[in-house]
């Protein structure tokens, strides 16, 4: 058992857990932050995807103990209080999902694709967020209207950079 | 009216707050256990010792089960004649086969804990191939299934040109994203509560009754959603739900059992692959006089659902074409691999890919364009089209050269007896060539061709015609609960389940609308068999045709006793009053919805109602292969292009255009997104899904690294999808139609395209016979093929 420090969505969290217990674990079952999901445990379908000190990492295949000390966003700390991200909006608005599974994982990965692109100063197209989702599987959807709430939240991204400066 | 209209998904606001809740995220107590079965290392044998002292001593393990420690049946199987153990009795018939069953305080510790047994087996000859089987004739049912029509020799004798060949075509792994799960909760008195992660609760609760030897009423399922399940959820989640059960009933303690990856697809059954063996002949122009079909269907070790995956194939093998003579003989066979089980289309692709196959292959002998040929050989437009205005490919139905006298009679019927009443390929064909500008890109596509030597185009057509309704027809049945709270709000349940398809969203718009009250007024519930029993599977395309008239009846009759008493109490008559706008209207007065239902509740009106559907006209005797086994037929058509890299094999679908027919589409939004996901997995299905056993019979694509589902950059970057909007003439769910499989079997025009495409490489003599899936390599040797290579 080692001690685990973290802070998750924004709250410092300390748990004794043991070496070999995984991220998404750690998440799941000692927080109950159930919305990161276990797809494939072989971090191959990106269902399980957060954000690591502001990166996207597949926390199936990442050791909690390993990361000590590190910030942590889920799913469950993206929206502030009731407002949706406008990555969570376009998803609910332009039909980005259907049973839901890989649904928060497209949404992480979605979020660290657009502050990616838009550190770098560069356009995220269609084309490139079709490569960019390569490590995140859906079975449902056909990726149409996925492909689709990732550029318009983008868009939506864009107002609230600008509103914030 | 909140139904025709683009809603979404009824959990998308929790879905994308990661507040919707699958089965692994219900909260448990604290000392569940949680469950590893232990599996077979070899294909077939018998177990000589099972030495099993090392699991039971492994940290954090407080059980271990054989089927010898079970107190009811051990057995798992969707098929009464078929006993299929939960554990191996001694003896194994795949590798992955569950051999015993270990509780541990964790996932990782139950798993670990399944590896430490030492087992020996005395191995027996396997059959894992179709060769296998078919060489030593290994087969359900006594011998195979014969469907069909005509007279197959007079059909070949009046035929130009006779093409044969055979073909492969692989199976299908789900690949569902969220694996298979089940907890069970021990309840007072015996009784047990479990979730599950499954298409068919009933079936659930009958296992987990059996497993318990207890009656079913001592057992209550409840399944609020699934991630995902396109049939591999329909009966192969028993085996989870029953070991969970088992050990909570013999422990006090609730338990787990969530299948890792690996193991999910070690363990469960896939699509059936099949091999299809064809002879067909048609005249000059390409109009088919005979068909004959021997379908080879490789069920795995135990029949599970093949039986009726097989019948829907030979219920398939027509398609969109009316074949006058035709045989369709259905090999069920055994091998020792895991049961191949259900998956979206059950059969039906495989049957219908098996004749879009003859088409090319037609085509290519008589050297016409194959969306000539299939349009050539279509059924017949609906009766009472004007016949001085024949529709196009519908000319054989007023006679020819080539037509025998007994084409004459209308409606045209299927090989099994069922009349063709409305067939829309005709429109829908002539509709998506023009919006996809078929003719000027096929033509741009061999100018291109022509001009490049080391990346080929194609292009290609396929349409579908999928039958509509459980090929057993005492499956056609759903029942729905209904109440009206004190408040109006309004508690909504049904037999069906939801793993992503839209089905609860769809029936809540229906209950909205019976009752004219906003969408936001139905609460959805979870499927639970404490509310409705005797339910059938989530299956066939059949949830929303289903359950939304058990559900419609169900509003239906709670709306007529409010009417009644609205009416009384304003001297009017029943059949005038209206409920619409979130009012209650009667005569020239209204009241909101919820003040009469505080009234009617003051005044003794009963505010809750079940209601029951049975699906009408359908007959079906599945050993003769003569009947209505279908309600109505849904259609749709597609038109893919792809490249190929010809030194490669590599290739990429470039433009889709779907045209698809979901009669008056209940939810324009769910419906588009049900074709274009359905679309994605057939291509993939075909293209790049490939399962591989080796010689042990291990299966060595078991996760996402080697077996290579569609991912975002492999759909087509060009998808235009449409609805055919037209409502269905049977007196459906507010006329709409089913769209759960039918879309799966557009992607038959990918595999076609690169066909296609293969072709494009060869002077054009030789057709490409490609197999599915058509991989990179399959590709590259159909390549070599065309251009007169081994």
């Amino acid at each position: 058992m080692t001690q685990v420090t973290l802070t998750v969505n924004g709250k410092s969290v300390s748990r004794d857990v043991p070496d070999t217990m995984l991220l998404s674990e750690f998440l799941r079952e000692e927080l109950r932050l159930t919305g990161t999901h276990v797809g494939c445990d072989t971090s191959q379908c990106g269902a399980c995807v957060v954000h690591l000190d502001g990166r996207a990492v597949k926390s199936c295949t990442a050791l909690a103990v390993a990361h000590s000390g590190s910030a942590v966003t889920t799913i469950e700390g993206l929206a502030s209080g009731k407002t949706l991200h406008p990555m969570q909006e376009a998803f609910n608005e332009h039909h980005g999902l259907q049973c839901g599974f890989c649904t928060t994982g497209m949404i992480m990965t979605g979020v660290d694709m657009v502050n990616r692109y838009k550190a770098a100063g560069k356009a995220l197209t269609p084309e490139a967020i079709r490569k960019e989702l390569e490590g995140n599987i859906c079975r449902c959807t056909g990726y149409h209207n996925i492909v689709k709430a990732i550029e318009d939240a983008a868009t939506r991204m864009d107002g609230m950079a600008q509103a914030a400066e | 009216m909140t139904v025709h209209k683009p809603r979404p998904h009824d959990a998308a606001p929790l879905h994308v707050a990661g507040a919707a809740r699958y089965v692994d995220d219900i909260p448990l107590p604290a000392n569940t256990l949680h469950l590893a079965f232990g599996l077979s290392t070899v294909a077939r044998g018998r177990v000589v010792s099972m030495d099993l002292s090392a699991v039971r001593a492994a940290p954090g393990v407080a059980l271990v089960l054989t089927w010898r420690d079970l107190p009811g049946h051990n057995d798992v199987s969707p098929y009464p004649l078929f006993r299929e153990p939960m554990l191996a009795e001694d003896e194994v018939f795949y590798l992955g086969m569950p051999l015993f069953l270990v509780a541990a305080d964790s996932h990782l510790a139950a798993r670990k804990a399944a590896r430490l047994a030492k087992v020996e087996y005395e191995e027996l000859p396997a059959l894992l191939t179709l060769d296998d089987a078919i060489a030593a004739d290994a087969r359900f049912e006594e011998g195979p299934r014969i469907y069909g029509r005509g007279d197959l020799a007079e059909g070949f004798g009046a035929a130009t040109h006779i093409v044969e060949g055979s073909f492969e075509v692989g199976g299908q792994e789900h690949f569902y994203l969220e694996g298979m799960v089940a907890a069970a909760l021990p309840q007072e008195g015996g009784d047990m509560i479990v979730h599950a992660s499954s298409q068919h609760p009933t079936e659930i609760q009958h296992k987990v009754a059996e497993a318990l030897h207890r009656s079913m009423n001592a057992v209550r399922v409840e399944v609020r959603r699934m991630g995902g399940g396109f049939g591999g959820k329909e009966s192969q989640g028993n085996a989870l739900a029953c070991a969970c059960a088992v050990v909570a009933d013999r422990t006090g303690r609730s338990a787990k059992m969530r299948y890792d990856r690996d193991d999910d697809m070690m363990i469960t059954g896939k699509r059936h692959d099949f091999r299809i063996v064809y002879r067909a002949g048609c005249d000059a122009e390409g109009r088919i006089t005979a068909v004959e079909f021997t379908q080879y269907c490789r069920c795995g070790w135990s029949p599970d659902l093949s039986l009726p995956v097989a019948d829907r194939a030979m219920l398939h093998a027509d398609n969109a074409y009316f074949i006058p003579n035709i045989r369709i003989t259905s090999h069920r066979m055994i091998t020792h691999t895991q049961s191949n089980t259900a998956f979206r289309g059950f059969g039906g692709p495989q049957g219908m890919v098996g004749i879009e196959r003859v088409l090319d292959h037609l085509a290519h002998a008589v050297g016409r364009d194959p969306v000539e040929v299939r349009r050539l050989n279509y059924y017949a437009a609906p009766a009472g089209a004007d016949p001085a205005t024949p529709q196009p490919g519908a000319a054989h139905r007023f006679g020819g050269a080539h037509s025998p006298k007994d084409w004459l009679p209308q409606p045209q019927t299927t090989p099994y007896g069922q009349e063709v009443e409305d067939f829309l390929l005709h429109e829908m064909t002539e509709a998506l060539l023009t919006s996809s500008d078929y003719a000027a890109r096929r033509a741009a596509i061999a100018e291109w061709n022509a001009a490049n030597p080391l990346l080929k185009r194609g292009i290609a057509f396929s349409p579908v015609k999928f039958g509509i309704s459980f090929t057993l027809t005492h499956l056609n049945q759903a029942g729905a609960l209904v109440h009206v709270y004190q408040d109006g709000s309004i508690h909504l349940n049904h037999g069906g389940t939801e793993m992503g398809q839209g089905l609860f969203q769809k029936v809540a718009q229906v209950a909205a609308d019976r009752f004219g009250v906003p969408l936001e007024t139905v609460k959805i519930t979870a499927t639970d068999t404490a509310k409705v029993p005797n339910t059938s599977a989530t299956a066939a395309s059949s949830g929303t045709d289903l359950n939304g008239m058990a559900v419609k009846a169900a509003c239906d009759e709670i709306r007529d006793r409010l009417a009644r008493f609205v009416a009384e109490r304003q001297q009017a008559d029943a059949a005038t009053v209206r409920f619409a706008d979130g009012r209650v209207h009667v005569g020239t007065e209204s009241f909101p919805f919820a003040e009469v239902i505080r009234d009617a509740w003051m005044a003794r009106v009963s505010l809750s109602s079940t209601g029951f559907y049975a699906t009408p006209k359908i007959v079906w005797d599945r050993i003769r292969g003569q009947g209505r086994p279908f309600y109505y037929f849904a259609y749709g058509a597609a038109v893919t292009e792809v490249v190929i890299d010809t030194l490669t094999g590599e290739n990429r679908i470039l433009r889709a255009d779907i045209l698809h027919d979901c009669g008056a589409s209940l939810n324009p939004a769910l419906d588009i997104g049900q074709i274009e996901g359905g679309y994605v997995q057939g291509a993939g299905w075909l293209t790049t899904e490939e399962l591989v056993w080796d010689q042990s019979g291990r299966l060595r694509t078991h996760a996402p690294s080697t077996y290579k589902i569609p991912a975002c950059s492999d759909r087509p970057p060009v998808f235009n999808v449409a609805l055919w909007e037209a409502a269905n003439r049977e007196d459906t769910i507010y006329r709409s139609k089913a769209v759960g499989e039918p879309p799966l079997m557009l992607g038959i025009s990918a595999l076609l395209a690169l066909s296609d495409a293969v072709a494009a490489c060869g002077d054009g003599s030789v057709y490409p016979a490609l197999d599915a899936p058509a991989t990179a390599e399959r590709v590259l040797w159909a390549v070599r093929r065309v251009r007169g290579g081994a």
